[in-house]
């Protein structure tokens, strides 16, 4: 299994501790995380993403233990194998759409994807060197995809990346990312409240604060 | 793309604010550059100028103006004094030299110094033609004049009376160029230099109309010269031929007068004892170059302060204005920061980030505000008249206006430490989760 998880759980300051179902996600594979608005579904996506520490319970991103790793070393990780889709999308608006990319190889300190091409096959190859400021709100998240996969990363988190886009958008968007993922051989997690999403992935866990 | 490209995109992302801050910074740097420039060489030049002089002799009046006249040559001189008590001065055993000056006459507002050798050697005149002058009406001409007047060895001239242009001219006799001085960067550079002889018989030429012997002695200011008027024209053509004396004062039967005396102390008793014994037992004043130019800056001190004072205040608003604009923009940018750390930078690189930004920003300033202090001092210099600022160098560069730069990135990192450590504590999954 390329992605693991075991009795995680997490409290946020103040809160009851909440305990996530386990979940296992092979490379090429989708999940879908399912679960009402304040479930904790962005809680765990967090904890996937190392961006968390949790209470209880581990990670495990290709045999490696994510609490082990801690600070910089964790930074580096998440650059180089962690790729996420935010729910909005995000982009550093001093930056223009390939520099937006960049970023990302930079940061991860990885060569990674060739811009041009990446953004070829998401269909905004004609982007590459406009403001972000410019662009549709449907372009900004194809860029937001395209910024995740930039460093063909092991693991790519979605955070409900359909909640802001119409029928025929989120169909296109969610292929895009199981195909994306599938070509990386990435395992995909996909957090929503979007039941359209069910459709398309079949594999879900579902999330219920305790 | 790296660290430093990220930060100058930020800034350029918001050109006003970063314009402003910028600006406001140069314009504090540029005053404190142009301080130093003119400070370091005014202080230079005073001292250079006035360097082998211990005491200055002349008539009685203000000191500084004296000194101003005779070792600066920039105000009126005071007046004269007769020969006989400064050759009587000049035999005192606390006076190691004396050298005579006689002035009062300019050359396209070049003044016209009547002195001997000793002042050649005084400032270690060096020729880059011709040689010091001989005989009477010869003169050495400093570099700035030669080039400025376009003269060269063997060349006539015709000077005016007084010490600024548009008197009336002596046209009885024209000098002749003997020697022209290299450039030194003192005060020779703009000076004509001729014996005292030629100083003396321009005038006795002048004065043999009445009216201009009265205009010349009104004026209280030029070495007029008192003298028989009965003198036959042979009389001038022989002594015109003689040579002039080389050091010392020249010998007269006539009753002659100087404007001033440049004196060497023969040993540090002279400092007490000289200048009381003149001011107090003779019709002349003594004054001290080092004092009175203390006294001067002393005075000009206030000035000073007050626009160091408004530099320093330009500075601190200007970094308050980067602190501010660095924390603005970073309430703004939480959310980028967010991003950049989920896309793999550590605290370190985004604190980095804000502390480059701030640097970036005051680097710049500086290069700007060096460059304008300079450009100011070019457009001062240019648009002034005045022999001792036109003579300041606008495009010297001082080793100070490396700790201007120094300071400005101080106060860069200054202003941008609490925006760098509010970037440093971002919680990313807060700040992800809050939007």
């Amino acid at each position: 299994m390329l992605l693991e998880t075991s009795t995680l759980s997490y409290a946020h300051p103040g809160q009851r501790a909440i305990s996530f179902p386990e979940l296992s996600v092979d490379a090429g594979e989708a999940l879908l995380v399912l679960g009402r608005s304040g479930s904790g579904k962005t809680t765990l996506l967090n904890l996937l993403a190392g961006l968390l520490t949790p209470l209880s319970g581990e990670v495990r991103l290709g045999g490696e233990k994510l609490s082990s790793l801690s600070g910089q070393a964790m930074d580096l990780f998440r650059g180089k194998n962690i790729g996420i889709v935010f729910q909005k999308p995000h982009l550093i608006a001093a930056l223009n759409v390939r520099q937006n990319l960049e970023l990302a190889h930079f940061f991860g300190k990885k060569k990674g994807q060739d811009t041009t091409q990446l953004l070829a096959e998401l269909g905004i190859e004609g982007k590459a060197n406009s403001s972000v400021l410019t662009l549709s709100e449907g372009e900004a998240q194809r860029v937001s995809i395209a910024r995740a996969l930039a460093n063909s990363p092991k693991l790519i988190l979605a955070d409900e990346p359909t909640s802001s886009l119409d029928d025929e958008n989120t169909e296109k968007v969610i292929q895009l990312l199981k195909a994306q993922a599938a070509k990386i051989g990435a395992a995909l997690v996909i957090v929503t409240h979007d039941q359209r999403v069910k459709n398309q992935i079949p594999n879900f866990i579902e999330v219920k604060a305790a | 793309m790296n660290l430093l490209k990220i930060s100058w995109k930020y800034l350029t992302f918001r050109p006003l604010s970063t314009g402003l801050n910028v600006f406001l910074l140069a314009l504090g740097l540029a005053i404190i550059t142009m301080l130093l420039l003119v400070q370091d060489q005014f202080e230079k030049k005073m001292n250079q100028d006035a360097e082998g002089i211990d005491l200055v002799v002349g008539a009685k009046g203000s000191p500084l103006q004296l000194i101003l006249s005779s070792v600066y040559h920039i105000d009126f001189p005071t007046g004269n004094i007769k020969m006989e008590e400064a050759a009587r001065l000049s035999r005192n055993r606390l006076v190691k030299n004396i050298i005579p000056l006689a002035l009062g006459d300019n050359y396209e507002g070049f003044r016209i110094v009547g002195t001997n050798h000793d002042y050649l050697g005084l400032y270690g005149a060096e020729y880059s033609a011709g040689k010091a002058w001989e005989l009477p009406f010869e003169v050495v001409l400093g570099a700035e004049v030669a080039a400025k007047a376009q003269l060269k060895v063997g060349d006539e001239f015709a000077s005016s009376h007084g010490i600024s242009v548009g008197s009336h001219e002596h046209d009885q006799h024209n000098f002749v160029v003997s020697g022209i001085l290299s450039p030194k960067g003192n005060v020779v550079d703009r000076l004509v230099l001729t014996s005292i002889e030629s100083v003396w018989y321009t005038h006795d030429e002048g004065g043999e109309e009445a009216e201009e012997a009265a205009d010349s002695l009104a004026s209280g200011a030029d070495a007029s010269v008192l003298m028989e008027s009965g003198d036959s024209g042979h009389d001038h053509e022989e002594r015109f031929h003689h040579p002039v004396a080389k050091t010392g004062f020249p010998p007269s039967d006539d009753t002659r007068e100087l404007t001033s005396l440049l004196l060497q102390y023969r040993n540090p008793m002279a400092a007490i004892q000289l200048p009381r014994m003149i001011n107090s037992a003779t019709s002349m004043q003594a004054a001290s170059p080092s004092f009175e130019m203390s006294r001067l800056f002393e005075l000009l001190g206030v000035g000073v302060s007050l626009l160091q004072g408004l530099a320093l205040v330009l500075i601190v608003v200007a970094g308050l204005g980067i602190f501010i604009a660095l924390y603005n923009s970073l309430r703004e940018r939480k959310y980028d920061l967010a991003i950049l750390r989920a896309l793999g930078a550590s605290r370190f690189q985004l604190l980095a980030l804000i502390f480059l930004e701030g640097l970036m920003l005051t680097f710049l300033g500086a290069l700007l505000g060096i460059g304008l202090g300079h450009v100011f001092l070019w457009l001062l210099v240019n648009q002034s008249e005045q022999d001792m600022v036109a003579a300041i160098q606008p495009w010297i560069f001082l080793r100070q206006e490396l700790w201007i730069l120094i300071y400005a990135l101080g106060v860069g990192v200054v202003a941008s430490v609490i925006p760098a450590w509010s970037a440093y504590q971002t919680s990313i999954a807060k700040q992800l989760t809050k939007a």
